[in-house]
């Protein structure tokens, strides 16, 4: 008897803290949700208050959409996470697989070289990252912050990869080989398809931090026609402190890709982070 | 006999090591060049050995603010290491027991945040924290303690700290999943046997579980600290590069910045900002130093 007390007791500690904090870990993006969509005297009167008839209202919508140049910002920040996330993928798994599957002199040596840009940030080596991108003519470019994100996704997805294609079993590759299949057709053919999970799971890791990123833009391509939409929402709220359906519309419209992109793939992140653990 | 050289080895390797060679390493070894020069007024620049070191870390007018930073720097990541990694411990241990129900939910729930912009992170606990909008003055009056509202994020002695309860806020979710994925992969045998032998549940945690894991804790020590020292977006956004009031949430990222790009009068030097930038390298190859040479050796022979 005491001992299912105990149980019960333990069960509703359990759900007590875990429910408490999820509140508290969307309390804050629910608030600006609800309050993006009042007019601005129910935004101070009743911040709490989800947003009603009376207090209904797009004004910050319009002004988030009509003053910053949203859209552009926004296809920039798809394009630059789209193409990195697509170089990233494919120079990574082919350098994986050079590293994974021949054995060569200095392979080890390649491999350390690789692991070293997964500890050591690459801002560190900024100030010469904008004099090679000046002296290529590259600065205000997307090209640059690709560049710049492949050379920082590239480690982890060659660790990621590479530990992934060790496991493959050997009878592929030799029932391949024996074929007289060539070593480029074997990779393209065999190996990329098989490494899928993998790559999603690189994707992802990868995707977020160069979405969220505010460093190499606010450097490498500050100008208008660049901005990503991090740096975007950066300066458009600096600009309009004090316009708060603004500053709330554009927040919220900041959020919205992530939150839609999370509601579809969270299953898939969690398996992907927790996917070492199920051997 | 010699071997033809393997032809598609060299194109496999050869896009991802010339990219990662230009942009990442080569970046960062003449980073660690640039700071022995200095750049004259005219913006030429010349080898000048230690100058910018000794002017970072001596020069009265460097040196105070350089190692101010250090010091918040050291704050912001004993925060993390005090309240973010044990609340993502508690947190975990909680999702890992059996028969949680809703445990995917509050998964999903918890990691969220640490998927948003670091900027929109900023700006929205900025708001509610404003003394302007009131919300937080409104929450706290609700259950009974109005006294206790502060401008926290205007105030000398507080703003750092509020930045990192913001920072911890935000990045809980990964050393929870980190510290989840390796509880939930401990064998069932071991736990059942501690089990039968009577064990209490707390009990099994702290000389089981706990021992069990102590490579995923170092790792999320190794990592807490790399993203601490290197940090930069959260203070630049809500605080901007003059990191206020009065420099008192400073930090490496924002010192470096200042260094690198000037503010107000004083003017920015590449040259200087790459000898802040060896010495982030030095402190973050410390840090990882350690983990490899003490911790991670350490920890291996306990989990065999």
């Amino acid at each position: 008897m005491q001992h299912k007390a105990t149980r019960y007791a333990g069960s509703a500690f359990t759900h007590v803290i875990l429910a408490g904090y999820s509140i508290l870990a969307l309390f804050p993006i629910v608030l600006i949700a609800i309050n993006a969509f009042k007019d601005r005297a129910s935004i101070f009167d009743s911040p709490l208050s989800l947003p009603n008839s009376e207090s209904w209202s797009l004004i910050g919508f319009e002004k988030a959409m009509k003053n910053a140049h949203f859209f552009s910002f926004f296809g920039n920040s798809m394009i630059v996470t789209v193409t990195s996330l697509f170089f990233i993928l494919l120079f990574g798994a082919m350098a994986a697989w050079a590293l994974s599957e021949y054995k060569f002199r200095g392979s080890r040596w390649l491999l350390a070289f690789f692991a070293f840009g997964i500890m050591v940030p690459i801002r560190l080596g900024t100030v010469s990252i904008l004099q090679i991108m000046v002296s290529l003519n590259l600065v205000n470019t997307l090209t640059a912050l690709v560049l710049v994100y492949i050379a920082q996704g590239l480690p982890l997805a060659i660790m990621i990869l590479s530990e992934f294609m060790q496991q493959l079993p050997k009878e592929l590759k030799e029932a391949a080989r024996c074929d007289g299949v060539g070593e480029f057709k074997i990779f393209f053919q065999v190996i990329l398809p098989l490494i899928r999970p993998a790559v999603a799971t690189v994707a992802v890791f990868t995707m977020v931090p160069i979405w969220n990123d505010l460093w190499f833009p606010l450097i490498l391509a500050p100008g208008e026609e660049t901005q990503t939409i991090t740096l975007g929402v950066q300066q458009f709220i600096g600009q309009y402190a004090t316009d708060w359906n603004a500053v709330l519309a554009s927040l919220s419209l900041a959020v919205l890709p992530v939150l839609v992109l999370y509601m579809f793939f969270s299953r898939q992140l969690i398996r992907g982070i927790t996917a070492g653990a199920v051997k | 006999m010699k071997k033809p050289l393997p032809w598609h080895i060299v194109v496999f390797l050869a896009p991802a090591l010339l990219i990662y060679a230009v942009f990442s390493a080569w970046p960062l070894i003449d980073t660690l060049r640039l700071g022995f020069y200095t750049t004259s007024e005219t913006g030429s620049q010349h080898f000048a050995w230690l100058a910018n070191y000794q002017m970072l870390l001596f020069d009265s007018d460097w040196s105070e603010s350089f190692w101010n930073a250090m010091g918040n720097n050291v704050r912001f990541f004993l925060v993390h290491m005090l309240i973010q990694n044990p609340l993502g411990l508690l947190l975990a241990a909680l999702l890992s027991m059996r028969g949680v129900r809703g445990a995917k939910v509050y998964q999903t729930v918890l990691f969220l945040p640490t998927l948003l912009s670091v900027v929109i992170i900023g700006f929205i606990w900025q708001l509610i924290l404003s003394p302007l909008w009131g919300v937080s003055e409104t929450i706290l009056t609700a259950i009974g303690l109005a006294d206790w509202f502060q401008p926290w994020l205007g105030q000398e002695e507080t703003a750092l700290y509020t930045l990192s309860m913001m920072s911890v806020w935000q990045f809980v979710g990964i050393p929870m999943m980190l510290i989840y994925a390796a509880l939930i992969a401990i064998p069932d045998e071991i736990i059942e046997a501690a089990v039968v032998e009577g064990a209490s549940a707390w009990r099994i945690f702290w000389t089981i579980r706990v021992p069990l894991i102590l490579p995923t804790l170092g790792l999320v020590t190794i990592l807490t600290f790399v993203g601490n020292f290197n940090a930069f977006d959260l203070i630049y956004s809500v605080k901007g590069a003059m990191a206020g009031p009065s420099y008192s949430t400073d930090i490496l990222g924002t010192y470096f910045y200042r260094a690198f790009f000037g503010y107000q009068s004083q003017l920015g030097s590449a040259t200087l900002g790459a000898a802040v930038a060896t010495l982030m390298f030095l402190v973050i190859l410390a840090g990882v130093g350690v983990y490899f040479f003490f911790v991670q050796r350490k920890l291996q022979r306990f989990s065999f």
